[in-house]
Formats: C-alpha cells, structure tokens, sequence
C-alpha cells in the first residue's frame, strides 16, 4: 500500500491526478497538464511537492571520514550549508544510489537520497559505517518543496528576507524563517533551471505550501507533478537513478567523472572503477530527427549494429522536439553521428548532440 | 466532459460518426484527458483498410504512446492531416478533430450510446 505524503490532501486539492510512484501517491500532473507545467517552470516559477525524497542524518566525530569511504565525492573540504553531490558505488563500481550531502555544521550531515532508494540507502550505509558515526533515517520527519524557475527567487523574498536566501548554488541556510514556517532553504534543483528545495518539518508542509502558492500568485505561479519533473529533468539532461545509472552502471559510464575523485583516499567502488578503466560505453544525448518519440530501453543501431540502448526518452515541450539518452559505445557517441533506436518495430532516426538539451542562460 | 448524443462510442475511448455508409472516427473528450498532451498523430494512408477491433493509428502524449482501434471495418477515403502538425487540436476539440474518414463500412463492432459510453467512463474514471 502506498504512503501518502503530508501534502496529499493539498494536491487533491489543487486537482491533481494521483498515481503510485516509488511507494508514494503523488500527482503525474494538475489540470493544466505536462506542457504547461513544464513551460511555467522554464518562464516564471512552478511547485512540486518533493516529499517522497528520502532524508538520512549523518553524525558522530568520523562522520566526514565515513562519507569519503562511502561515497565517491570528496566532502573533506566543505563550508557550513555546503552541498555536494555524489555517486555511492557498490564493490563492483556500480551505483547503489546518487545522493545530495549538506553540511549542517561540524560533524553533522544532511543526506537526500531517491525515494525509491532510501531504505537499501539506509542498510547500506549502516552495514559499511565505521569508528563514531550514526545514520539516521528521518525520511517521514521531513518535507521537501521545490520552487523552481526564474521567478522563484522574486517569490520567495515575498516571504522572506534576501539574508535568508543561500547565495551560492548547491548551498543552504538551516534555520529559516518562510512566511512563518521555520525550514531549511537549498539553491539547488531538478529542472535545469534557477530556483530553490525547501526543507521542512512534516507538520508545516501544507501550511510552506499554501504561502507559497499564495506568494506567487502574480508571478504565475502553478503546482507541478511528476510529469513535468521528469520532462524538466531530461531536457536538462540530469541523470536519473534506474535509467542513466543503477546497481550494473558505473558513475563514469553516466558521465558524472566530475563527482567521482579517484584522487582521494579509498572509497567502495574505486577499485572496480580503476580496473574497469576507460568506459566502453557512455552516456549520450540523442535529438530525434525521424518522427515519433524515442523512450527508454529502446535499442539504438548505427546501421545494422546495435551500439546501444536508450536509457530515458520524451518530447521536450521547452525545445519541442523529442530527445533521449542511451547508454551506447563510446565510438558512436560524437556530436553529429546519426544513429536509429527501434520503437515498437519501426526504426526513428536522430542524432547525436551535446549535453545538455537545454541549458539555461545565465 | 462531454459525450455528444449523436456520436456512437467504442469501449476503447473511440467516437464514430455514421452517414450512410461512411464514418468519422476519432477519440473521446475521456481518452484526450486520459492521455494528456499528444504531441504526435500517425495515422494510416488513404486506400488502406482497417479491420473492426485492430489498431489503424496511434497518437503519442508527452507521457506514453497508445493505439488507437477502429470500431469499424472498411476502406480510408480521407485522414485529417492538420493533425499532423497540430496533434494539440484533439486535446482542444476532441470531438471535431476526426483522424479518418472510412469509407464501403461492411462491419461494426458493436456501438455504445453516448449514454451507456459515459457510464463506463466515469466507471474506469474511479
């Protein structure tokens, strides 16, 4: 039986249309459907309730060293409200989640896992925690709101003051004040696009998300569903765990190289990755130029050998055009090769082009 | 949503307009909102036949890609190709965007009223 989360009355509501996705009842989409949703998060501000998300706590005087062990970032250099994202590899170098790390403050650490995860995420970091540290699965105890877009910064200063904001990207500020409701405030996001995670206490999720709602009023501000977050986050490219990555796909196979710092100390995984080497195959982006729409685990040919298969695929309402990744040989992977996938037996052309789809300008 | 009095309904989310021996499928004002915004529409060529219960088309939405079937059995005499370009027009006015006109119908499976296609509708709806 899926759980509900504390804004699932509120979504009801608002007209969303419910379904069960990673254990939880939440809505693919409102009535103002995927395209629309999507839009608004791209030219003025969208909300999405993103309680489902699992939130584990990372304490004790090893705690820095138990998450460089842990994960394949490096977290020994981190300010006060930092955040930092990682890969977490099993033995064999693939991933057993991709993960978010705030620093709360000296060995105090605030980890946001997928919800579909935070279970075996859970398991797996106590059964590999060593020395004084201690996990704790807060995942029902906390909320998480997103407000993304380019307004979402006009919104909130509707509610709060400019000093509460976290200035940098991928930073936070604990002990907010929001309209009231003391949360915790995130530059960060899943949609490509500037905007902020608000982190609150269960009991204060519905009471965030009405003022919010109310807040951005004139700025047209609208709820969002799954739908559109999953559109957002493929047009921007940002990986996503099941599709780009799992327990047979490396870090360095998805293209997250960037987080993942062979140079630091032993972590799980790194011997696997080191031996692995070079990755074959390689996540690329794919612009449909044949008709139709290419999704996931379609297999993806250069003439008449399947170099691939595609991982994640939908129609980009922001470009409107169709696009997808495939995990595919490397050989195949450079900017202008074109390449068919087989979509309920018929062979859709498209092209190989740089990642991100989309990119947001600065 | 609506369900037009003089359309015949298919339990698959299909309307039919009958005139003669001549019939406008298209798909439901249930089935439009059910598949949210379609972003494709392929549909058969004119000359080809389609067989009562088997799939002559299918539409896509952002979320998923569904065939669509006919309720009748005959031969294409037209396809509406402004969907092509404008699939969005079915979510706007489902009952006006028809995908093909069928032509010599020699069989029908076996029709809903508007009335009785409501119902299961609103049914599938819970």
């Amino acid at each position: 039986m899926e759980k509900k989360t504390p804004l699932y009355e509120t979504h009801v509501k608002y007209g969303g249309r419910i379904v069960p996705f990673a254990g939880y009842l939440l809505p693919v989409q409102y009535e103002t459907g995927v395209i629309a949703e999507h839009m608004a998060v791209r030219t003025a501000c969208g909300l999405f309730d993103v309680s489902h998300m699992g939130e584990i706590l990372c304490t004790g005087a090893d705690a820095v060293e138990n998450l460089n062990l842990l994960l394949a970032n490096d977290f020994t250099q981190m300010y006060d409200g930092q955040a930092r994202y990682s890969p977490m590899c099993n033995e064999q170098g693939g991933v057993v989640d991709d993960l978010i790390v705030y620093k709360l403050g000296e060995n105090r650490y605030f980890i946001v896992v997928n919800a579909c995860n935070k279970e075996r995420d859970f398991a797996w970091m106590k059964e590999h925690g060593k020395g004084d540290v201690k996990f704790e699965n807060i995942s029902d105890q906390i909320s998480q709101i997103a407000l993304q877009g380019p307004l979402a910064k006009k919104i909130l200063l509707k509610i709060t003051e400019e000093e509460q904001l976290p200035r940098a990207y991928y930073s936070a500020k604990a002990g907010c004040m929001a309209g009231g409701v003391p949360c915790m405030i995130s530059r960060t996001g899943y949609t490509g696009e500037a905007g902020y995670e608000l982190y609150v206490e269960a009991g204060y999720a519905e009471k965030l998300w009405e003022i919010l709602m109310e807040a951005g009023r004139e700025e047209g501000l609208i709820p969002c569903g799954l739908g559109a977050r999953d559109t957002l986050r493929l047009e921007a490219a940002m990986p996503l765990y099941g599709h780009e990555m799992d327990d047979t796909i490396t870090p360095l196979e998805a293209g997250l190289s960037h987080f993942v710092k062979m140079e630091k100390g032993d972590f799980i995984g790194k011997a696997a990755l080191e031996k692995a080497g070079e990755p074959r195959r390689i996540r690329i982006g794919l612009k449909v130029t044949g008709r139709g729409i290419i999704r996931e685990e379609c297999p993806v040919y250069a003439g008449d050998t399947q170099i691939g298969l595609t991982t994640s695929g939908t129609f980009a309402p922001y470009l409107k055009y169709p696009v997808a990744m495939a995990l595919a040989d490397r050989d195949y992977g450079n900017t202008g090769q074109i390449l068919t996938a087989q979509v309920r037996g018929r062979m859709v052309e498209a092209q190989v082009v740089p990642l991100p789809f989309y990119k947001r300008a600065k | 949503m609506k369900y037009p009095e003089e359309l015949f309904y298919s339990k698959s989310h299909e309307w039919v307009k009958l005139e003669g021996d001549c019939a406008w499928i298209g798909i439901t004002d249930f089935a439009q909102d059910a598949l949210g915004d379609l972003v494709y529409v392929n549909l058969p060529e004119v000359g080809d036949e389609v067989t009562a219960g088997e799939t002559f088309a299918d539409v896509e939405s952002v979320k998923a890609v569904s065939d669509i079937y006919s309720p009748v059995t005959g031969t294409v005499a037209e396809i509406n190709e402004a969907l092509l370009d404008a699939p969005e027009t079915i979510n706007q006015s489902p009952y006006e965007a028809w995908l093909i006109k069928v032509e010599g119908v020699t069989d029908k499976e076996e029709l809903l009223s508007a009335a009785a296609y409501q119902e299961i509708a609103e049914a599938e709806e819970k």
